[in-house]
Order: C-alpha cells, then sequence, then structure tokens
C-alpha cells in the first residue's frame, strides 16, 4: 500500500519533470528571443506587444517575443555560450563586436540597419541635489575642489566607459585641448570620486539612497527611471555644455536565426524600432529617437545639447577601448597617479 | 566540562549574565532580524496594493513556480542519492570510501558560480558536449535541464552528510535481524531502515529544499535569464532590484524569505522529533547534536 502510493509519487514527480522540461526543447518557430541589458526592459515591454500586432496584422503570424536582461558584459558572454538569442539590443557596440569574434554576428552588423544599427540613443549628463547646492554646470565643475562625483567603474561597466569618455571629449573639444590636457582633467574629475561603484544601479544606490557625492553621472534615460524609483523631490538633470551622445545598437544573431527559421521575423522586428510607432515608443520611455518628427514632439523632455560620438571624437570603440581601458591604458596611467 | 563551564558562568553575577544575554540578543537582532524586517518593511513600502500586484505579475509568477519546480525535481533524485550514498557508506567497508566520501563533499567546497562554470565548460556552445548537443538540438545550459543539474550540484551533499552519521551511529542490528527473519530487500528498506531515518531524511530534504529554492550563483551563470522561462525567484529580485523596481524586488524576497521562515520551522519541528524519538530509543546514547 505504501510502496504503491510511493511509486505513484514518483510517477507524478517524473511526469512533471518531463513536462517541464519538454518545453525548453522544443523551440516554437514563431518566437523571438531578444537579450538585452539590465534597464532596456520598460522600452522593449511597452515595444513587444506593438510589433506583435503589427506583425500580426502584416502576416497573420501570432508572434511570442521572449526577454532577457542582466548586466551587459554578462549577457553578450551567455550568448557566446549558447543562449540561443535571435537578436541583441545593447548599449554599447563592443558588447556586439565580441559575438562578431565568435562568428554569431556577421561582422558588417552595423552596416545592416540605418544610424550604424543604432535606432535611439542617449546622453551622459549629471544629477545633482536639489536646488543645485554647488552649482555644478559644465564639466568643468566636476574638476573642482571640494565637489564629490559619484561614477560606476570606468574600466568595467559601461557607464563608468561613457562617464569617461564624455569627460575626456569634452576636455579634448575645449580651446586648446588635447590628448594631454583631457587626461589631467580627468585625473582630476576621477580624484573627486570618492570610490568607483561596480554598476549603474549601484551608483545611483549610492547617490540617492546613501546620499553620497554631489554629482552622479549617469544616462539621460536613467534619470526618468531614477524619478520613478525615489521620486522627482531630491534631485535635478543638469545638461553640460557637450557630452557624448551613447548610441544603442541592435544586431540579429546569424547562427541562431539560421537554426530557428526566424530570420524574417527577426529582420522585422529590428527594422520596427525605426518605424513611427518604434520611435515613438523610444520617445515616451525617455531614449531620444532618431526620427526628426518624433523628436520634435518629444522635444520637451530633450533639451537641446552638443553631442559628440565615439565614433567621431575616438575613432570608434576598438581604439577607445583600447587607448583608454585596456590594461596600461589612459585609466590605468591616470588611476595609478592618483 | 560542560558542566563545569556552566558552574563558572552561572557563578558570574546577575549583571553581567544580562549584559551578555543582552548583548547576543542585539547581535543577533542587528545581524538576522533587522535585515529581514528590512526586506517587508521595503516590499510594503507603497502599501499592500502595489505589493500584491508586484507578486502577481506574470514574470514574478512564473518565477515562483519555477524555482518550486526545480526543488519538486531536484528533491526526489537528492533522496535517492542521498539514501544509497549514505546506505553504501554507513553499512558497507569497501575501497576508496574515502574518496567517495570527498567526492560527496565537493559542492560544499565549490563555489557555486564555478560549477555553474564548469557546466558551461560542458555542455555550452564551445564546450565539450556543445557540438554533440546543438547537431542534435538538445538544450541543456540555458534552459531548464542545466538549471536542474546546477541545483542538484548545488544540493547533492545535504541529505548524505545529514544521513551518514545516523545511519552509522544506529548500526546494522535491526537490518540483519529484519534479513535473517526472512525479509526482503525492500521490506527492510520500507519497514526497517527508513522508519528508523525518516527524521534524519525529513531534515536533509529540509535544508537541501531551502539551499536548492535560494541556490543564486551556479543557477545565474547557466539561467540565461529568459523571463517567464528560466528566471527563477532568487534571480528575479536581482533582476528587478536591477530594473530600479524596488517594491517588485523586495515583494520576490518577502517570498523568499517567508519560504526560509517556513522551512526554519518546519526544521525546527523535526529536530525536536528527532531529538525526543533518539532519546526515547536510545537513552544510553548522548543525543546527536544536529544544529547546523
Amino acid at each position: 500500500m505504501k510502496i504503491r502510493s510511493m511509486q505513484r509519487l514518483l510517477a507524478v514527480v517524473a511526469l512533471g519533470a518531463m513536462s517541464a522540461i519538454s518545453p525548453a526543447i522544443s523551440q516554437a518557430q514563431n518566437s523571438l528571443l531578444n537579450v538585452s541589458y539590465d534597464v532596456a526592459r520598460d522600452v522593449f515591454k511597452d515595444y513587444n506587444p506593438k510589433f506583435i500586432a503589427a506583425w500580426k496584422a502584416r502576416t497573420g503570424e501570432t508572434l511570442e517575443i521572449k526577454q532577457s536582461h542582466a548586466g551587459s558584459t554578462g549577457q553578450v558572454r551567455a550568448v557566446a555560450d549558447g543562449l540561443e538569442a535571435d537578436v541583441v539590443t545593447m548599449n554599447q557596440a563592443t558588447d556586439i563586436n565580441f559575438l562578431v569574434t565568435k562568428g554569431l554576428v556577421a561582422p558588417d552588423w552595423a552596416k545592416k540597419f540605418p544610424n550604424d544599427a543604432a535606432p535611439y540613443s542617449s546622453t551622459m549628463v549629471f544629477i545633482v541635489r536639489k536646488g543645485n547646492p554647488k552649482a555644478l554646470k559644465d564639466w568643468s565643475d566636476l574638476a573642482r575642489t571640494g565637489v564629490s562625483v559619484i561614477i560606476p567603474h570606468p574600466k568595467n561597466t559601461g557607464n563608468g566607459r561613457y562617464s569617461y569618455l564624455a569627460a575626456w571629449g569634452w576636455a579634448l573639444k575645449q580651446p586648446g585641448g588635447n590628448d594631454k590636457t583631457a587626461a589631467t582633467f580627468v585625473g582630476q574629475m576621477l580624484k573627486n570620486a570618492p570610490l568607483f561603484a561596480s554598476g549603474g544601479r549601484d551608483a545611483t544606490t549610492t547617490f540617492m539612497q546613501r546620499g553620497q557625492g554631489d554629482v552622479l553621472l549617469t544616462f539621460e534615460c536613467e534619470a526618468e527611471l531614477i524619478a520613478k524609483e525615489f521620486g522627482r523631490g531630491g534631485f535635478e538633470v543638469v545638461y553640460p555644455s557637450q557630452s557624448i551622445l551613447t548610441e544603442l545598437p541592435v544586431a540579429i544573431v546569424e547562427k541562431n536565426v539560421d537554426k530557428h527559421g526566424t530570420r524574417k521575423q527577426a529582420q522585422a522586428y529590428l527594422e520596427y524600432l525605426w518605424s513611427k510607432e518604434g520611435q515613438e515608443n523610444a520617445a515616451q520611455n525617455y531614449i531620444r529617437p532618431n526620427d526628426a518628427d518624433i523628436m520634435k514632439k518629444y522635444a520637451a523632455q530633450f533639451p537641446a545639447i552638443k553631442t559628440f560620438t565615439v565614433a567621431d571624437t575616438f575613432g570608434g570603440w576598438e581604439k577607445a577601448t583600447a587607448a583608454h581601458f585596456k590594461d596600461g591604458g589612459s585609466f590605468d596611467q591616470i588611476y595609478q597617479a592618483k | 566540562m560542560s558542566s563545569s563551564v556552566h558552574a563558572r558562568v552561572s557563578g558570574e553575577s546577575l549583571a553581567v549574565r544580562y549584559t551578555l544575554t543582552a548583548l547576543a540578543l542585539a547581535f543577533m537582532f542587528l545581524f538576522l532580524g533587522l535585515p529581514l524586517l528590512a526586506v517587508f518593511a521595503e516590499a510594503f513600502r507603497q502599501g499592500l496594493g502595489p505589493y500584491w500586484t508586484a507578486l502577481v505579475e506574470p514574470d514574478t509568477r512564473h518565477a515562483i513556480m519555477l524555482t518550486v519546480l526545480i526543488a519538486v525535481v531536484v528533491l526526489p533524485f537528492n533522496i535517492f542519492f542521498g539514501l544509497a550514498a549514505a546506505w553504501a557508506v554507513a553499512r558497507f567497508e569497501f575501497r576508496g570510501k574515502s574518496l567517495l566520501l570527498t567526492f560527496i563533499d565537493l559542492p560544499f567546497a565549490v563555489s557555486p558560480v564555478v560549477a555553474g562554470l564548469l557546466f558551461i565548460l560542458i555542455f555550452g556552445r564551445n564546450g565539450w558536449l556543445g557540438p554533440w548537443l546543438q547537431a542534435h538540438d538538445i538544450k541543456i545550459i540555458f534552459a531548464m535541464p542545466g538549471m536542474i543539474i546546477a541545483t542538484l550540484f548545488i544540493t547533492l551533499p545535504y541529505i548524505a552528510r545529514e544521513l551518514i552519521p545516523l545511519m552509522q551511529s544506529q548500526g546494522k542490528d535491526e537490518e540483519e535481524a529484519a534479513v535473517s527473519l526472512g525479509a526482503t530487500g525492500l521490506q527492510m528498506l520500507w519497514r526497517v531502515t527508513l522508519p528508523n531515518i525518516k527524521w534524519g531524511l525529513l531534515y536533509g530534504v529540509i535544508l537541501a529544499n531551502a539551499r536548492a529554492m535560494g541556490e543564486f550563483g551556479a543557477v545565474s551563470v547557466v539561467s540565461g535569464h529568459i523571463r517567464g522561462e528560466t528566471n527563477t525567484l532568487p534571480l528575479h529580485v536581482e533582476i528587478l532590484y536591477n530594473e530600479y523596481n524596488s517594491v517588485g524586488a523586495f515583494a520576490a524576497a518577502s517570498v523568499l524569505a517567508l519560504l526560509a521562515l517556513v522551512t526554519l520551522v518546519a526544521k525546527t519541528v523535526v529536530e525536536w522529533r528527532m531529538n525526543k524519538e533518539t532519546a526515547m530509543l536510545d537513552a544510553a546514547l548522548p543525543m546527536e547534536s544536529t544544529s547546523a
């Protein structure tokens, strides 16, 4: 009696296990996996239903879109190790280039879509305490003595790298600016950093919750997330005179779409990001659209700011990484001097 | 030895004793009670409504289900392996026994993250079995099987480690008596062995279950973080937190904390029953210390 009930229990458990495992083995043709970075979820949470509806209207096919979000570098690592992403949507070209070296993404991925395959962009801004008590208006103010700057680690976080290059690029563009003056300026700014946060979220918590620092460097689109989480009462956004344009690139993972037979769907999914709906969706999530009309419509939330890109100021990510973030690069030199 | 220590402690003045007790309690509260309270405080920061909305959100619900499902799949394997291993070690002498014991302890010694990476090395796209798995379209890593394997690896020692000392201390007299009276192997297992070790087994199951549900490191490496598909509760907590969704993150965390509290209560009950029974069965033997 007891033995029979035990057998029954085992049978139920085995059945449960099989039914749990089987959907993972048989991947349906009409589903896409979008592997992305941490905070991109809001954009795609709104975008996916819009695309699914558009795709259904166009082809009659009901598509399912799965999302994976985590730290960007770990995400591309997972795709390289076999996470079967159909598309990757990242916040730095470096991450996608890593997949090129693994033979998963076409080397000319940036040419497969307009705008170097970046449907939209953001920029680095300053978050300061309410009323801006230290009167921080531009990058030069961040190097003043007595100012405390919160920045994620420039060597191994996306936010940190963009912040670093933004400061460096600004210094280059000052009258008489060159790599030497830029290094001096960035060195002074880094001296004002009491610590290096381990990531964008950590930097935000340090600044907002622990109340450390006078200024936080972060993406314009994250300022909005911060407002949602912490309320608008405690901080102000300051736009410096110039900043870096942070392009958010997308790519098809060739190997996986071929395997899944989802090339058509993946292509359409990414193309739709450039459509009016896709661009408007980005704008609603405080990401700067490329489309001029949509940009005009949402101009109130995107103050004009002069921007430069990694490509035009640093010769692309490969060169920028080699010059600044590789071991022995400018960051190591400056930071050791500190 | 213990009685002399006891005498010396009670010989201290009342003030010293109360101060020490208060210090210990304050320490416990600060390091265990306060963080637990903080989880619930954060979860309910915007009230009951948002808390509930966060919990019934489909991805969170799926994460809870997945976490429970993995535990349900992993535990029977663990029970089987734990019983078999403990049986072999406690009842028989054989060559390589200490090697087996070392292997059982391996998951304790290996960092969970390293364990996860090991499975990537084996099953990953560029791993040893990667090309073969790809050719046959079998997904292990970044899917349910990989997460089960990783959890299995991490929780493997708990039941065996709990049963081995128990079965060693009980000896094999009763089992030999059963067999000499004509019991079959299965009858002996069901009528003699299992009833003797049931509380120890249950205790091991509870510990393994707690670990399986709370496991982060190894599972994080092999999960792929696909929402509504391969996101367990601990992973979901981290992701929500990184998305500036505090209420969601702490609501999910509060479910984990509740699971932990239930586990602790169950553990205490089992411990109590176990001690009572060992004390009753064999008053001459010193009580088995079971605090983990």
